[in-house]
């Protein structure tokens, strides 16, 4: 195996309470996140949610107006970006343009005063890993895309730092090209075992490569967790319509009759989750019909409530018709209408509610 | 077949006469002049009734026997070490400075560039103050700090050039700051930033990363002072008007003596070819030097 020496066991990181606050916007508020040794977290939110901001507070690019940052249990919130130990692939790759592929590769190693045949055998290695052995004397500006980005990952991985940053790497590629270094920046990751943050504005990025999600929204925390989790279990309305596509249907409770007794709750069930049910639950007209071509997506109202359902192509739907709806009982989420948190105690009760 | 050739032909009259304008003026006032004054490098200078005769390399070879020729000559090489790499290395200096985030960044950027506003003759004259023997400001300054005595910078041959060189770099050094203040804006701040995880310092990144990527400007800088060098009379006429004994005599000032004061036009010519083929030597050398070093985007 290649790697065998270009290995680096990872830092945890953690940030408790730490903010960034420029006159009166508050970019990131009071955030506190763990982030374990040796895992992949993609802090994931709307453009504009502070986690660029974040991420550039971790790499100590921004300074901190409130808050610890802690690398590896020591508390970093001070220290220049050299004195942390992590490496950073920005979105534009910030490639040194005057410098050779090989040159922009050791860069970090040369500033170190690395001997020469240490960075030698080093650059060899990832130049093999990433495919790069045959473009080591050309300058950015004669690579594709795709090469100028695998140059910004061996930048990042030679110095086997245990922690590596990234910031929406992936955004300048094409979709295809985009899968393929996915399943690559994984790979490497799980290879050399360092700590990856991963900031993203798609949510698939952030539901396929990563072992933790951190949601963001405003500068806040919305949820942090597993993919699985996140998806299954949200906690907030937001981190409901935020992950899957498309997003999660929220309904007020009393959209549905038998519920007009609790206003004070949102009900969310996702499009994929319904079914055609005679005598279901939900009776609701067709508004709109997408052929998706394995499914097809329905634009259905209730109750003046739009929604949409994912429906086979088995049975023809068509604009104006009214369908009755249905799902299984522990595809209902229950969130409080006024502090927008899950009421998991709530969902067995409304389900039996619901199907009275 | 015929009506296609008259078309063309159309074509090519409006092309010529689109030209027209522009064309008159360079050979007016550039290509004319500078074919006349390799011509008359070879005549004699013509006085009163006697017209000028074909003298072949008579002039040169005067020129090249001409002590004061060498002597300008020498000063102007002086004059280039002495100017250029202070004025482009200050230059540097004060953008890189402009161009971080201090208070009143504005008004230091417009204080810099007010040498290249403000007019040569208003410059020379300011500076004829600072130099002037007992009471200027750099005799106060140092009679009060150290007691020196008065001293007559513009009137010594040991200093005169000096004093020159001084206001020629507080003069191009703001102009040469703006080139640099743009270059660095166009430099992305992710650069600096990816070099500083890399862990590198303040100076590393300036010498690795910054200064490299500048070179275009560099090489556009060092032209434009190398020309401006050889160009300079405007200042000695004010400052020094040569002396004493042509101690601060550049090349182009000694062309104006000896063509306008002189009246010997032709050996003006021969000194003026000189100084072309100097300056488009200079000018190539540079191209072909820097070429190899220059990174362009």
């Amino acid at each position: 195996m290649v790697t065998e020496r270009l290995s680096s066991s990872g830092k945890p990181i953690g940030l408790e309470n730490v903010s960034r606050v420029w006159g009166e916007t508050i970019a990131v508020d009071a955030l506190s996140i763990e982030i374990p040794a040796g895992s992949f977290t993609a802090l994931l939110g709307p453009s504009g949610c502070g986690k660029s901001t974040t991420l550039r507070m971790i790499a100590g690019l921004e300074s901190v107006s409130g808050g610890q940052i802690l690398i590896g249990g020591n508390d970093v919130t001070g220290r220049p970006s050299s004195k942390r130990d992590l490496s950073m692939v920005f979105q534009s790759y910030a490639l040194f343009p005057h410098l050779s592929v090989a040159e922009n590769i050791i860069f970090g190693l040369k500033v170190r005063r690395m001997n020469r045949t240490e960075r030698d055998t080093r650059l060899k290695k990832v130049a093999d890993l990433l495919g790069l052995s045959q473009l080591l004397e050309r300058k950015p500006g004669q690579l594709s895309g795709g090469q100028q980005q695998r140059v910004a990952l061996g930048r990042a991985i030679i110095g086997e730092k245990p922690i590596c940053l990234m910031d929406e790497p992936l955004s300048n590629l094409d979709a295809k090209l985009r899968h393929e270094m996915r399943l690559e920046i994984r790979s490497l990751q799980q290879q050399l075992g360092f700590t990856m943050v991963y900031v993203t504005h798609d949510q698939v990025e952030a539901i396929t490569m990563a072992d933790q999600v951190v949601l963001m929204n405003k500068g806040r925390l919305e949820q942090a967790a597993a993919p699985r989790e996140l998806y299954e279990k949200p906690a907030s309305p937001f981190a409901a319509r935020f992950i899957g596509t498309p997003p999660m249907n929220l309904f007020p409770a009393n959209a549905f009759k038998k519920l007009c007794t609790a206003p004070d709750f949102q009900l969310g069930v996702r499009p994929e989750a319904m079914h055609l049910q005679d005598s279901g639950p939900v009776s609701a007209s067709v508004r709109a019909v997408e052929y998706l071509g394995a499914d097809i997506l329905a634009d259905c109202v209730v109750a003046e409530t739009s929604f949409q359902v994912r429906l086979p192509t088995t049975r023809r739907v068509t604009p104006g018709q009214s369908i009755e709806l249905g799902f299984e009982p522990d595809a209902l989420h229950v969130f409080d209408a006024d502090t927008g948190r899950r009421r998991d105690d709530l969902v067995s009760e409304f389900g039996t509610l619901l199907r009275s | 077949m015929k009506m296609r050739a008259l078309k063309l032909k159309r074509d090519w009259i409006h092309g010529w006469l689109l030209l027209l304008p522009a064309l008159v003026f360079l050979f007016a006032f550039t290509h004319i002049p500078a074919i006349t004054t390799l011509i008359n490098s070879f005549f004699s200078t013509p006085r009163g009734r006697r017209s000028a005769k074909f003298i072949g390399l008579e002039n040169y070879d005067r020129m090249v026997n001409d002590p004061v020729f060498w002597k300008v000559l020498w000063n102007n090489l002086w004059f280039a070490i002495g100017t250029i790499p202070a004025s482009v290395g200050l230059a540097i200096v004060m953008a890189l400075w402009v161009n971080e985030k201090l208070m009143g960044r504005g008004f230091v950027r417009m204080a810099y560039f007010t040498p290249t506003v403000l007019p040569l003759i208003a410059v020379a004259n300011i500076w004829l103050f600072f130099y002037t023997p007992g009471f200027g400001l750099f005799d106060q300054i140092t009679g009060f700090l150290f007691g020196w005595p008065a001293s007559n910078y513009l009137g010594n041959p040991d200093t005169a050039l000096n004093a020159i060189i001084v206001v020629t770099v507080w003069k191009e050094a703001g102009f040469f700051m703006i080139f640099y203040l743009a270059a660095l804006q166009a430099i992305p701040v992710s650069l600096k930033e990816a070099a500083q995880i890399e862990g590198a310092g303040r100076w590393t990144i300036f010498w690795r990363i910054t200064f490299p990527l500048l070179m275009p400007t560099t090489l556009f800088v060092c032209v434009n002072a190398v020309i401006n060098s050889f160009r300079l009379v405007d200042h000695i006429f004010i400052l020094t008007d040569g002396g004493p004994d042509n101690a601060s005599a550049l090349l182009l000032f000694y062309i104006y003596e000896v063509a306008f004061r002189f009246w010997e036009t032709a050996y003006g010519a021969t000194l003026t070819v000189a100084l072309l083929a100097l300056l488009s030597l200079l000018a190539i050398g540079q191209f072909f030097f820097f070429d190899r070093k220059v990174h362009y985007k």
